[in-house]
């Protein structure tokens, strides 16, 4: 139905979109007949690209591809929990919504991670790009007030182990899986193709 | 926040009563795929209306504002579907808006509707809500629902919502459930005991007479969450008439007290920060002083045990009416089974029990109809339609339902509306032949939690019985 070669791409120019190349790929309806012949219904099919802004946060996920775990911190003094640091990155602190101040923690993620909580399906919605099974992890850093979710792509989760962030810094997607997690201290020469510590 | 302000912690004041006067639904099912939603909603209406022994034309000329809940216009592939279904509905040109807080919605949308009637802007109010979740492969709905987490930092993690229930089921087991074998167990008793409460229920969509073995045994959806721990993806819809005093009594002679409250919480789980626990009437802050010593990491409120919007919705809710304590003060809940896990969070979350001690709640035959291990009736009984484990999810309608079958028990009309043969042939559902009578006896007060995504909305609907209501409550 769809030409991948033909994607659309899309430009920022005079601080507008610039699309080129093809977004959409109409297909044709095909009928639904019930068990004695008659017409219930069509199916609808279109394939669709969105156009997505990452906004404040394109910095964190910029970052990803360069080896780079970005957080942020509230630095207002005027501000009752001044001073937490946000992994997610919020670009504002939910507080007192001044602009919060982007944070290197790489080095934090690679020395002091660990895993809070995890799961593992083998069940995954339509458009997974994971391998499966997908294990979760749930990863709490020394310092920060929240817990990071994300993927285990090597080893087996367990409460209480130690991860470190792997990256990949090799045709990145610019996509939150990015960033994969694997137990501390798995040899270098053992990750997915792209990623690299 | 993770601190409140006294504003913020104020206990609603309404301006005047709001009643529940009817509602009706559809019957619940995977698929309807030679029937478009809005038979759906007028076949709802149609119940709602026929309750109160009125004519659905008759009806509507009461209605004068109407609140439409459906969580996903992806799954209809009709943006402003709500307006689709107030023409369908010959309701036009009566003002109406569409309530969109995902699992939540068909509470939020009654909770709209609660104020609207409370404000004096409408004396009688429609809340109709509905899900078309057939309309597109499983695997694809998967993937819309899994929209409902953050798009950039979760959804592209599987695209699987149940996988961000299992992180809570897995630290939940860790800290309160302590890794033991039994509270495994305890999650699957709960699946046991609301497939088989479906059964009872004609509406119902996953009605199963099974063991605790069968949950256990059944496939992993997200481990440690298996396929029969996860609520049903449905197709139904359902609706609630509320209105003021004067109106509700000239609609029906029994109409029913109702006060609905609402919570919020972050949309991920990963951005809960801590803080010390709200708490509720029945509580103290001393009891939980040694909460962390009891149950290493239970401490850390509301971390991945708790859900803060339903314990902020559930102290509106009480403080509105009067609740000191719910197992005391009401004769049954519908929670938000979606699945096993969060049903015995949201236990302790509304206070049923303290934080850490959800367990004992089914452990005990407390949230049973009949409490199987003395034989009398439950302290509390939990989910006797069946719940979104075993009686749908059709994620508009979800809360609506569950008020509804509330206020069948506090009506006494429970068996009339779950055992009526021609209901049963009516949806080409075969009526057990152990068919059981679950109607609550003397239920007065009664309470539906309606919940979205990992705890981002709850609502918490009491519904009372005009001559039985609490001391204590707002309008005193």
């Amino acid at each position: 139905m769809s030409c991948k070669e033909d994607r659309g791409t899309v430009k920022i120019v005079d601080g507008r979109y610039k699309p080129s190349g093809k977004f959409h790929y109409p297909a044709p309806n095909t009928p639904i007949w019930n068990d004695k012949g008659e017409l219930a219904g069509v199916t609808n099919p279109r394939d669709i690209v969105h156009i997505h802004s990452y906004g404040g946060e394109a910095i964190f996920f910029e970052s990803l591809g360069k080896g780079k775990l970005m957080a942020s911190r509230c630095d207002n003094p005027d501000c009752e929990t001044k001073g937490s640091i946000y992994m997610p990155f919020r670009i504002h602190c939910p507080d007192c919504l001044f602009k919060n101040t982007v944070l290197d923690i790489t080095d934090r993620a690679k020395n002091n991670a660990i895993v809070h909580s995890f799961m593992i399906t083998e069940r995954t919605g339509a458009f997974n790009t994971l391998p499966t099974p997908i294990k979760f992890v749930n990863v709490e850093f020394d310092g920060v007030c929240t817990i990071l979710m994300g993927a285990l792509i090597r080893g087996e989760p367990k409460m209480g182990m130690r991860v470190v962030p792997i990256f990949k810094t090799k045709n990145p997607d610019y996509i939150i899986t990015d960033m994969c997690w694997v137990p501390a201290d798995w040899p270098a020469d053992d990750l997915p193709e792209g990623y690299t510590y | 926040m993770i601190t409140f302000s006294d504003r913020q912690l104020k206990t609603p004041k309404l301006q005047r009563p709001v009643y529940f006067v009817t509602g009706g639904m559809t019957k619940f099912a995977r698929a309807f795929p030679e029937t478009r939603t809005e038979e759906l909603c007028i076949e709802a209406l149609t119940e709602a209306a026929s309750f109160i022994n009125m004519t659905p034309a008759k009806l509507k000329k009461y209605i004068h504002s109407c609140y439409y809940g459906h969580f996903a216009d992806h799954f209809g592939d009709q943006l402003l579907g709500e307006s689709v279904i107030h023409d369908r509905l010959g309701l036009d040109p009566l003002g109406n808006v569409g309530i969109k807080t995902g699992g939540a919605t068909g509470g939020s949308a009654l909770w709209e509707a609660y104020k609207t009637v409370a404000s004096g802007y409408s004396d009688c109010a429609l809340t109709m809500g509905w899900e078309r979740m057939d309309e597109v492969p499983t695997d694809e709905g998967n993937n819309y629902i899994s929209f409902a987490a953050d798009k950039d930092w979760e959804t592209p993690m599987g695209h699987i919502y149940t996988g961000y229930y299992a992180v809570m089921a897995q630290k939940y087991w860790q800290v309160f459930g302590k890794e033991e074998e039994s509270f495994r167990r305890t999650m699957a008793e709960i699946a046991v005991k609301n497939r088989g409460y479906a059964r009872m229920n004609p509406h119902a969509q996953g009605p199963m007479d099974i063991t605790v073995e069968d949950v256990l045994e059944s496939p992993i959806v997200a481990y440690p969450l298996r396929a029969l721990d996860c609520c049903l993806m449905s197709v139904g819809a359902a609706c609630g008439i509320l209105a003021d005093e004067k109106t509700a009594y000239e609609m029906t002679d029994n109409p029913l007290r109702i006060d609905i409250a609402a919570g919020s919480h972050t949309l991920r789980v990963a951005d809960r920060r801590n803080m010390e626990i709200p708490l509720l009437p029945n509580e103290t802050k001393e009891q939980y002083a040694d909460l962390g010593q009891r149950f290493p990491g239970g401490d850390r409120y509301p971390g991945f045990t708790g859900f803060l919007a339903a314990r902020m919705a559930s102290y509106y809710a009480y403080n509105m009416t009067g609740v000191q304590d719910p197992t005391k003060d009401l004769d049954l809940v519908e929670l938000h089974d979606a699945f096993t896990i969060s049903d015995i969070q949201s236990y302790e979350d509304i206070g049923i029990r303290p934080y850490g001690e959800g367990r004992t709640y089914v452990e005990s035959g407390d949230c049973y109809h009949t409490n199987p291990k003395t034989g009398e009736p439950g302290k509390l009984p939990a989910n006797l339609s069946g719940g979104l484990i075993g009686c749908m999810h059709s994620v508009g309608a979800t809360g609506i339902m569950q008020v509804i079958e509330v206020g069948q028990h506090i009506w006494n009309r429970w068996a009339e509306t779950h055992g009526d043969e021609s209901r049963w042939e009516r949806y080409g559902r075969e009526k057990p032949k152990d068919w059981k009578n679950l109607q609550v006896k003397g239920a007065k007060r009664g309470l539906a939690i309606s919940h979205a995504g990992v705890g981002s909305h709850v609502t918490s609907t009491i519904l009372q019985h005009p001559d039985h209501i609490l001391p204590g409550g707002m309008f005193e």
